[in-house]
């Protein structure tokens, strides 16, 4: 995902939830709501973790003001290099 | 009643006191398991059923020309015989194994049964089912198959190169989920990871030690072999009986695999002689339910020890280049990994969870990880213990000594001084909760066997050897229910395949939750009809996540019985409190056995449930010390002592911790030191046997040590920590930097056999030195 982000794997953007984190990803980084999300449900394989936690509620999962959220691959696959970002 | 087992010692990091954990009751499943009237599943037998046997591929790569099935189905006494073309075709969809690894539909059904081509030896190409099994193995033998014979590549490094024969001819490389080759490749995958600023990190290092490694194909080695029992009946029912790790998974793959309901699937896990991550997928499940369909017969099928190793899914073999950049004061500056792993026949290796492990002990300011997933000849590939760990730290636990002699530190000291602690940054997850790598790196220098030099006999190459090891566990789904009985005790239903000793350690959480004796706990192993959805028994998740569901299934109980008492007072429930397995209320007192009298007689009978996903798992990291004698002239490789030092984060019965950690040891002594698949030029397997396949014995090794480190896992009530898999890990580097102190040999490519071990010692030039 790095290429999407012009190398960045920490950024911060604004966002309640989940979804509202990925689509506010998009809007700086287009493309990148298609790379986490398909069919409105975060991509077979695809992880969340806010605050280090793995979220059940993935897209659902409310986030808070300080919030530090990592897509990663769940574990035993094997593709996704990493992205961090800080909700804003 | 009480057993004393214990052999280790326990280092504790907290002052939590518990009634039942930390305790050693009689195991529930004991007096069955030492009589012989456990049932396992080949101890299945239905009324009229019919035996298969499987029919394998001779050739480790082969295009299948025709199969004429006819001579067999002519034979006295068979009555289905099924090939690839019996099974649905296969939609382009994406299963999970149960632990996080998905495969794509189309090649596990090719796995089980395959279509157009022969991607391995021993890969199952049509299956009987007969009378009996001699009858069925004489009609296997009629099936004539005729094979265009396919050049095989077995190497990791072999298959990745641009003119290696292909095995999937439409297979693209992807990376991030998009494709990157323009042709036909054997990589089925390539992952980066990356942390940092690599380039900066090895400039900033003052010696930089660059190093490749080797391993070869090693076997779970389970004793039970592979077995399943299938009845599908006439309204489409199927009932299954297995020896597996997860009834729930095989249930799923079976909905799949068959393009059947779900709900229509039944599966009752038997007693497990071993598993090990072996058998956390279906092999002879769906072949069994398909030749019940077309027989219209029960079918019981029993793989042998030869199919077990040549056809089920021993660990990858592979390759592995790990660089690393460190001060001279031996700070870790940076580190850069490749993994190349063999996935086997299809796609789907461990490698990913190999990148994430490879520098997982240290604080890895700058890292960067290549992998790739590789399809070869051999057969497909799948989780042994740790998954990809034991690979990617033998190369950097042995890279770590080699820079630790260089620079003349102390190892200990070194692994104190980089190790990673609770905050730092993990590899493509997110910073460490509370974990216990520093625990155990002192109570490793703290141990009798660090404080005692070794001692050195003339004549005698002796060495010793430290290494950590890490692990991530996995949380997944688990269920528990708990009925209270009217006498008071519990019977505690579970989905969790039992391999080691989880009925006991899941069945002491609920009573301490509770309040109550754990023999008053009945646990039970549940079908996929009787239980809450509960994912395999692997990633080192039982004791863990069953243990919550049980928590919270006790806890669910304690507030229904609350709610009982309180109307059968006519009060309010706030008015009942509940302590040391006591409801109290003014003037009034009931233990859980006088609660249950008092409500089951009033026809109230409360039933805890809870189905959990805990999010919050926790890694474990153990440190191990191994003594060797090196006999200068065989090359044989003998273990003197051997101490494991493993945070448990707390311990529900520590003799089972230390049983675990006991068998991880032995079974990374075995991958260090001999075991590996041997193929002829043609890609065969030449010792599909145990005696040809040598795994250590009693005899082979000595007591293993153990200390228990407990540093409470904030994710769990108990602070219970998943112990079964990081104990693996280890020993093959700790044996190596033995080896390295006994003969001033580096020895990079496993096994380190006897033949590789006298290779080096009379290798002329040394490069290995």
């Amino acid at each position: 995902m790095r290429e999407l982000t012009g190398g960045q794997t920490k950024v911060e953007v604004p966002g309640d939830t989940v979804r509202e984190v990925v689509d506010a990803l998009d809007v700086r980084f287009p493309g990148l709501h298609d790379r986490l999300i398909e069919d409105d449900r975060l991509r077979s394989g695809l992880a969340v973790f806010i605050d280090g936690a793995n979220s059940r509620r993935r897209l659902r999962a409310k986030v808070e003001p300080e919030s530090e959220l990592y897509f990663i691959e769940s574990l035993g696959g094997g593709l996704t290099p990493t992205l961090e970002f800080k909700k804003a | 009643m009480a057993v004393e087992t214990r052999t280790g010692r326990t280092v504790k990091h907290h002052d939590n006191t518990y009634n039942v954990i930390g305790t050693t009751p009689i195991r529930h499943d004991g007096v069955e398991k030492v009589t012989g009237e456990a049932l396992y599943g080949s101890d299945i037998n239905l009324p009229g059923q019919f035996h298969g046997k499987v029919l394998r591929s001779p050739h480790a790569h082969a295009r299948i020309l025709s199969i004429d099935t006819s001579r067999a189905e002519a034979l006295d006494g068979v009555h289905a015989v099924i090939t690839g073309q019996d099974i649905p075709e296969p939609a382009d969809k994406i299963i999970s194994g149960g632990e996080g690894d998905g495969n794509l539909l189309k090649y596990k059904t090719e796995n089980i049964l395959a279509r157009a081509k022969t991607h391995y030896h021993g890969h199952p190409v049509a299956a009987v089912a007969a009378i009996s099994p001699h009858i069925a193995g004489q009609a296997v033998k009629l099936i004539d198959v005729t094979y265009e014979v396919l050049p095989a590549v077995l190497e990791v490094r072999e298959a990745m190169a641009p003119d290696a024969p292909i095995i999937i001819e439409d297979l693209l490389t992807e990376l991030d989920d998009q494709v990157i080759s323009e042709t036909p490749s054997n990589i089925a995958e390539k992952m980066v990871y990356e942390t940092g600023d690599v380039d900066q990190g090895f400039e900033e290092s003052d010696l930089i030690v660059d190093r490749e490694f080797s391993f070869g194909v090693v076997h779970q080695g389970y004793i039970e072999t592979h077995n399943a029992t299938a009845h599908w009946l006439k309204d489409g029912n199927i009932h299954v009986w297995c020896s597996s790790q997860g009834a729930f998974s095989i249930r799923s793959e079976l909905a799949n695999i068959l393009d059947h309901p779900i709900t229509k699937i039944h599966v009752t896990p038997m007693e497990i002689g071993g598993g090990f991550g072996g058998k956390t997928t279906s092999y002879l499940e769906p072949l069994a339910a398909l030749l019940s369909r077309k027989s219209g017969r029960p079918v019981k099928m029993n793989m042998d020890r030869d199919e077990v190793l040549k056809a089920t899914g021993p660990t990858p073999g592979g390759y592995v280049r790990v660089k690393l950049g460190v001060t001279n004061a031996g700070i870790v500056k940076a580190g850069y990994a490749e993994l190349a792993f063999d996935a086997g026949g299809f796609p789907g290796s461990v490698v990913g969870a190999g990148c994430k492990c490879v520098f997982a002990p240290y604080n890895m300011p700058n890292a960067k990880v290549v992998g790739y997933d590789v399809v070869v000849n051999k057969p497909k590939t799948h989780a042994y213990r740790a998954p990809g760990a034991t690979h990617a730290e033998f190369a950097s636990e042995t890279v770590v000594d080699e820079i630790c002699r260089e620079l003349g530190l102390d190892p200990v000291e070194f692994r104190l001084q980089n190790s990673a602690k609770e905050g730092d940054w993990q590899l493509d997850e997110p910073p460490y909760a509370r974990i216990g790598h520093i625990e155990c790196v002192e109570a490793a220098r703290d141990s009798d066997h660090w404080q005692t030099p070794l001692e050195q006999v003339p004549g005698k190459l002796r060495g010793r050897g430290i290494a950590s090891g890490f692990w991530f566990n996995v949380g997944l789904t688990s269920s528990a229910i708990a009925r209270l009985n009217s006498d008071g005790s519990v019977t505690l239903l579970e989905g969790s395949t039992d391999i080691g000793g989880t009925r006991t350690s899941v069945a002491m959480q609920f009573a301490e939750t509770l309040g109550i004796s754990v023999d008053d706990v009945f646990p039970i192993v549940a079908d996929t009809d009787s239980v809450g959805q509960t994912d395999v028994t692997g990633g080192s998740r039982v004791t863990f996540a069953t243990g919550i569901a049980a928590h919270d299934a006790a806890n669910d109980m304690k507030q229904q019985i609350i709610a009982g008492l309180a109307d059968l007072w006519e009060m309010s429930e706030d008015a009942i409190t509940h302590r040391d397995g006591t409801f109290l209320t003014d003037g009034k007192s009931l233990t859980v056995r006088e609660a249950a009298l008092l409500l089951t007689d009033e026809e109230i009978f409360p039933v805890g449930r809870a189905t959990v996903t805990p999010e919050r798992v926790g890694g474990a990291f153990t440190t191990h010390i191994a003594d060797v004698e090196v006999d200068g002239e065989t090359g044989k490789v003998e273990i003197l002592r051997y101490t494991a030092v493993q945070d448990a984060g707390v311990a529900i019965y520590p003799p089972y911790v230390e049983g675990q950690i006991q068998g991880g040891v032995v079974q990374g002594i075995g991958w260090a030191l001999n075991e590996d698949y041997v193929y002829d030029d043609k890609g065969l397997l030449r010792n599909s046997s145990l005696l040809d396949y040598r795994m250590p014995t009693a005899l082979d090794v000595p007591n293993i040590e153990t200390i228990i480190v407990e540093v409470p896992n904030p994710g769990h009530p108990y602070g219970v920590r998943g112990v079964g898999e990081v104990p693996i890990v280890p020993p093959p580097a700790a044996v190596a930097n033995a080896i390295h102190d006994a003969t001033g040999l580096r020895l990079r490519d496993l096994p380190m056999s006897p033949a590789r071990v006298q290779a080096a010692l009379t290798s002329q030039n040394g490069d290995q030195t």
